[in-house]
Formats: structure tokens, C-alpha cells, sequence
């Protein structure tokens, strides 16, 4: 599984790794959001940090990702963006919702 | 403007392929040494314009897709990407930002991405008999201005 989900304290980071698509992002959005409904915890983080490739399908799992937190009560950060996949997602205006940090 | 060199691909409309088809695309560039930025810049668009075969022309059913690309004398890369499945009743509306018909975890932004890492895109769609969208590129390379 090309995710791995850390739970520390009240956040859950979910590393994700690998090619970001519209193919591989189906199992990442069932990982993320089971871990999240599950531990409901106050904050989600997303580390891009592993992440080679990235098409307009990161933008959807970010943005499904924020909804089904914040159905959680729990805010929603992206970190470790590669200046690319950064551009991909400011092109959405995300950031207005999710917090961006690049790498 | 004389080609130099053409890769023609089918592929079946399956989602497994969206990953082939970036790197067969960026596989065929090689010869022109492009940047990594430039690499990823092609791979992105074809990424795009190959999921949307798959999400939205033929809506996950079986079908085929038609890559075709050719590469010219002056470094210029036009990859065409056809299908043959609903087609768009409406090219302007779809190209706008953020506009999906397919809910929440499609972004609605596949064009607009495909058009910032293209350097012209052309879409040309007739509903019901199919889609053929040409990104077209100049690689200059990583020897450009060192040459």
C-alpha cells in the first residue's frame, strides 16, 4: 500500500508514496478515510513527501480528504510538496481550505 | 516542419494504463534530452488526457484509446490522445476550471492542468463518436543556450 498512517496523539499523518493518479488514488482515499473515521482525531496531516508523480487526481484526494475530516471535526495540512505538485494544487485554490507547505 | 520521428499506441481504456501511457510518452521524448521538468510536464498532460478517456469518454466501460505522437526537426512534440467514446456536448464549458460532472473526488481541473504544462492544446469532440485532444510541446532540452 503505497500509504502508511501514523497516529500520534490527536493527529493522524498519512505518508503517501509513489504515483499519484487517477488509478492509485482510489486505495489511498479508503486507507485515509477508514483511519480517519476511526480515530477521529482533531488533525490530518498529508506528507507528499515521497510522492514522484502527481496529476490533477491529487488535487480530488486533497479536497475528498479536507471533506471527510472536517466531517470529523479534524483540520486538514499538506506538507512536504515538491514545488510541482505545489503548482498542481494552488491551480484549485486549496489552499484557502487546507494548509500548503512545500518541502 | 519534417518529422522525425512517430509512435503510434493502443491502449485499452483501463486505468492501469494511465501510468503506461505518461512513461511511454516520456520514453518517446528521450532523443530530445529534455529536462526533467519538461519530462514531467508531458507526463502530466498525458496523464490527464488519458484518465479522461477512462473517467469520462468511455465512463470506466471497455474502449480504446489511440495515442499518436509525433516528434518534428525543430524540437516540437505534438502527442495526440483520441478515443472513441461519448464525445462533449459542450468544449468550452468543460475546459473551465473547476467545472466535473463526475462529484466530489474529480477536481474538474484535468484541462486547465493540461494546458498549463502544454505549451498549446487543441480539443476537438463530437458527441457521441469521441474525443481527440492534441498537447503539443517545444522540448528545448538540456543542452538549450549551451549549444
Amino acid at each position: 500500500m503505497p500509504v502508511s498512517v501514523k497516529f500520534d496523539k490527536d493527529s493522524i499523518i498519512a505518508v503517501l508514496s509513489g504515483e499519484i493518479d487517477h488509478h492509485s488514488a482510489p486505495a489511498l482515499r479508503e486507507c485515509i478515510d477508514s483511519a480517519v473515521e476511526r480515530a477521529r482525531p482533531g488533525k490530518l496531516t498529508l506528507d507528499f513527501g515521497q510522492v514522484s508523480f502527481m496529476d490533477s487526481s491529487g488535487i480530488g484526494l486533497v479536497m475528498g480528504r479536507y471533506k471527510t475530516a472536517i466531517s470529523c471535526g479534524a483540520q486538514t495540512e499538506v506538507t512536504n510538496l515538491s514545488s510541482r505538485a505545489e503548482k498542481i494544487m494552488r491551480m484549485s485554490g486549496l489552499e484557502k481550505l487546507v494548509k500548503l507547505n512545500s518541502m | 516542419m519534417e518529422k522525425i520521428n512517430e509512435l503510434r499506441l493502443t491502449v485499452d481504456a483501463r486505468s492501469i494504463n494511465e501510468g503506461f501511457c505518461r512513461v511511454a510518452a516520456a520514453a518517446f521524448i528521450a532523443e530530445l534530452d529534455p529536462t526533467i521538468e519538461e519530462l514531467c510536464d508531458v507526463k502530466t498532460a498525458v496523464s490527464e488526457a488519458v484518465t479522461n478517456c477512462v473517467v469520462h469518454a468511455y465512463r470506466e466501460k471497455p474502449g480504446k484509446i489511440y495515442i499518436n505522437a509525433v516528434i518534428y526537426g525543430n524540437g516540437t512534440v505534438k502527442i495526440r490522445v483520441k478515443d472513441a467514446g461519448c464525445g462533449i456536448e459542450d468544449v468550452e464549458k468543460a475546459k473551465e476550471p473547476l467545472f466535473t460532472t463526475m462529484g466530489d473526488e474529480r477536481s474538474g481541473l484535468g484541462f486547465s492542468v493540461m494546458e498549463s504544462f502544454s505549451d498549446k492544446l487543441t480539443v476537438r469532440s463530437k458527441p457521441g463518436s469521441g474525443t481527440t485532444v492534441t498537447i503539443e510541446k517545444r522540448i528545448l532540452g538540456m543542452n538549450y543556450g549551451r549549444r
